[in-house]
C-alpha cells in the first residue's frame, strides 16, 4: 500500500456528523496529519473544534498561519479564511474572495496541498450541498494523489460527493465506515 | 494551470528589479493562486508571455498588480475587534489634542471608513488624520472616491450593529443606483497615498496603526520587517491592531509590545 504524507478532508452540510463517525477510532499516534475544511459560518461561538476534540484522541486544532504540519493532529481551517499549504509544509491563510461561495474553500486547500505533496496526498470528500471540492480532487489526481468520496447514497447531502464522482476525479467511493477502516488500515502498515 | 516554483521566483525577481514591486517575500501559495487566476482571466499561457505583456504596456502592469495584490476587505469586519478598539484605544485617543492613524494596506479603503465612523461617534474625527496607504494605486483611487457597491451594505450594516454602533449606518452614505457614496465628512481628514510595506520606510509618527489581514500574505522575513516598520512608526504607547489570525510570534519585536486584547490582536508599544 502506498504511503500518504497528509490527508485532506472536505465537507459541508452534514459534515460534522460524518466526521464524528470517522475519527473516534483513530489512534493517538496516527502517523499522518489530517487537515479538514468544513464549511462554516463566521460566528464567533463556533464549537466545531470542541465537539470533534470530544470524539477523538487526535489533537484537534484550528490551523494557524506559519504553523508546521505535524502527525497526531487534526487541523481545521479557521472560519472566514482560506487555508493553504506552503512548500515548506507550513500553513498559510488568505482572505481572498470566497470560492464557490465558500471561505474556507475545499478547492483552495486541496489544490495547494496537491502541489506540495503530490502522490503523497490523500483527498477525501464527504457530504455537502455544493460543488466545492470537485476541482480540488481533480488537482490532487493530476498530481498523482489518491482520492476518495463518501458514497452519495448514504451522504446527508449528495451534491458534493456526486459532483466529485461525476468529474471522474475519484479513485474509490466508500461508505463512512469503510473510510474509517481505510484510515485505520494506514496505521497498521507503518 | 501549473506554475513551477523556480519559474515563479524568477518572474518575481524580474518584477522587483524592473518595476520595484516586491512580491518575493509574499507567502507563495496564495500568491501563486492569484497569479494563476490572472493568467486564466487574461488567457495568457505562461509567465514569459505575461512578462512580454506587462513590459510593453504600462496599463497591463497596473492591472496585473491590481489583480495579484489582495483587495478583499469589509467595513467593520470582525465587529468584536472594533468593539475592543473602542473600549481600549478610544479613551486614550481622547487625551490627545490631535492624533494620527495609519491604515496600512487599506486596499479599497473600507477599514479607513470604519475607523472614521468610530472616531466620528467618539467625537474625535476633527482631531484626527487617517493615512490610508496601499501598494495598489487603483484600489487607492477607489478608496478616495468612497463609492462602494450597494450589495455589500447589508453585510456592513450587520457588522456595524454587532459592533454596537451608536446610530443608523445609513446616515453615513447616500445611495444611488447600485452604489453608495460615503459622506465626504468621513474622508475630509483622510490622506490616501501609495506605500509599499515590502520596500518603503517610515513616513510619519502614529498613535494608532491598523493593519488587518495583510501580514498573513507575507513570509516570516517580511512579517518581521513590517512589524519593525510599525514599531518605528508608533509613538510611545502607540497602538497596533492586527487581524484575528495574525500575531507577533515570528517577529523580534514581540517583547516590545504589550498585549491589550489577546484575542482581538490589539497591542501597545512599550516605551523604552
Amino acid at each position: 500500500m502506498r504511503e500518504f504524507r497528509v490527508i485532506v478532508i472536505g465537507c459541508s452540510a452534514g459534515g460534522l456528523q460524518a466526521m464524528m463517525q470517522i475519527v473516534p477510532e483513530l489512534p493517538k499516534e496516527f502517523p499522518i496529519p489530517i487537515i479538514l475544511v468544513q464549511h462554516r459560518a463566521k460566528e464567533p461561538k463556533d464549537l466545531l473544534e470542541e465537539v470533534l476534540q470530544h470524539k477523538t484522541k487526535l489533537n484537534v486544532k484550528q490551523a494557524d498561519e506559519k504553523e508546521k504540519i505535524l502527525p497526531g493532529y487534526l487541523y481545521i481551517a479557521p472560519p472566514d479564511y482560506h487555508l493553504l499549504i506552503e512548500q515548506d509544509e507550513t500553513f498559510s491563510l488568505s482572505s481572498d474572495e470566497p470560492v464557490q461561495y465558500s471561505r474556507p474553500s475545499i478547492d483552495v486547500l486541496f489544490e495547494s496541498a496537491a502541489s506540495v505533496y503530490g502522490a503523497g496526498l490523500l483527498g477525501i470528500i464527504l457530504t455537502g450541498a455544493n460543488q466545492d471540492g470537485t476541482y480540488g480532487l481533480k488537482a490532487i489526481k493530476s498530481k498523482n494523489g489518491y482520492t476518495i468520496s463518501q458514497n452519495p447514497k448514504e451522504a446527508a447531502f449528495q451534491l458534493m460527493p456526486e459532483s466529485a464522482i461525476a468529474s471522474n476525479a475519484v479513485d474509490q467511493v466508500l461508505k463512512l465506515q469503510e473510510i474509517k477502516q481505510f484510515l485505520i488500515n494506514l496505521t497498521s502498515d507503518v | 494551470m501549473e506554475l513551477e516554483e523556480v519559474e515563479l521566483r524568477e518572474f518575481l525577481n524580474k518584477l522587483y528589479l524592473n518595476f520595484g514591486y516586491d512580491f518575493r517575500d509574499y507567502a507563495q501559495a496564495s500568491l501563486k493562486r492569484r497569479i494563476c487566476h490572472y493568467l486564466q482571466l487574461k488567457k495568457i499561457n505562461s509567465l514569459s508571455e505575461l512578462w512580454d505583456n506587462i513590459t510593453s504596456d504600462n496599463a497591463a502592469l497596473e492591472q496585473m498588480i491590481q489583480e495579484i495584490s489582495v483587495t478583499v476587505t469589509e467595513m467593520f469586519r470582525d465587529p468584536s475587534f472594533f468593539k475592543s478598539l473602542n473600549k481600549h484605544v478610544i479613551p486614550r485617543l481622547k487625551t490627545y489634542p490631535f492624533f494620527k492613524v495609519w491604515v496600512a494596506g487599506c486596499a479599497t479603503g473600507e477599514e479607513a471608513y470604519t475607523i472614521a465612523i468610530i472616531l466620528k461617534e467618539a467625537g474625535l474625527l476633527e482631531r484626527s488624520i487617517i493615512y490610508a496607504t496601499d501598494i495598489n494605486q487603483r484600489s487607492l483611487r477607489k478608496a478616495a472616491d468612497g463609492i462602494f457597491p450597494i450589495d455589500s451594505m447589508k453585510n456592513y450594516i450587520a457588522n456595524y450593529q454587532q459592533y454596537g454602533g451608536l446610530g443608523d449606518f445609513s446616515q453615513y452614505y447616500s445611495a444611488k443606483y447600485n452604489s453608495v457614496m460615503m459622506n465626504k465628512e468621513l474622508s475630509k481628514n483622510m490622506v490616501f497615498a501609495p506605500h509599499n510595506l515590502a520596500v518603503d520606510s517610515v513616513f510619519n509618527e502614529f498613535e494608532l496603526i491598523i493593519c488587518r489581514n495583510v501580514l498573513i500574505y507575507f513570509n516570516q522575513t517580511l512579517q518581521n520587517k513590517v512589524i519593525n516598520l510599525f514599531y518605528q512608526s508608533l509613538c510611545d504607547f502607540g497602538y497596533l491592531g492586527l487581524g484575528s489570525k495574525e500575531s507577533l510570534l515570528f517577529t523580534d519585536k514581540r517583547k516590545e509590545f504589550t498585549e491589550i486584547d489577546r484575542k482581538e490582536k490589539l497591542f501597545m508599544k512599550t516605551a523604552k
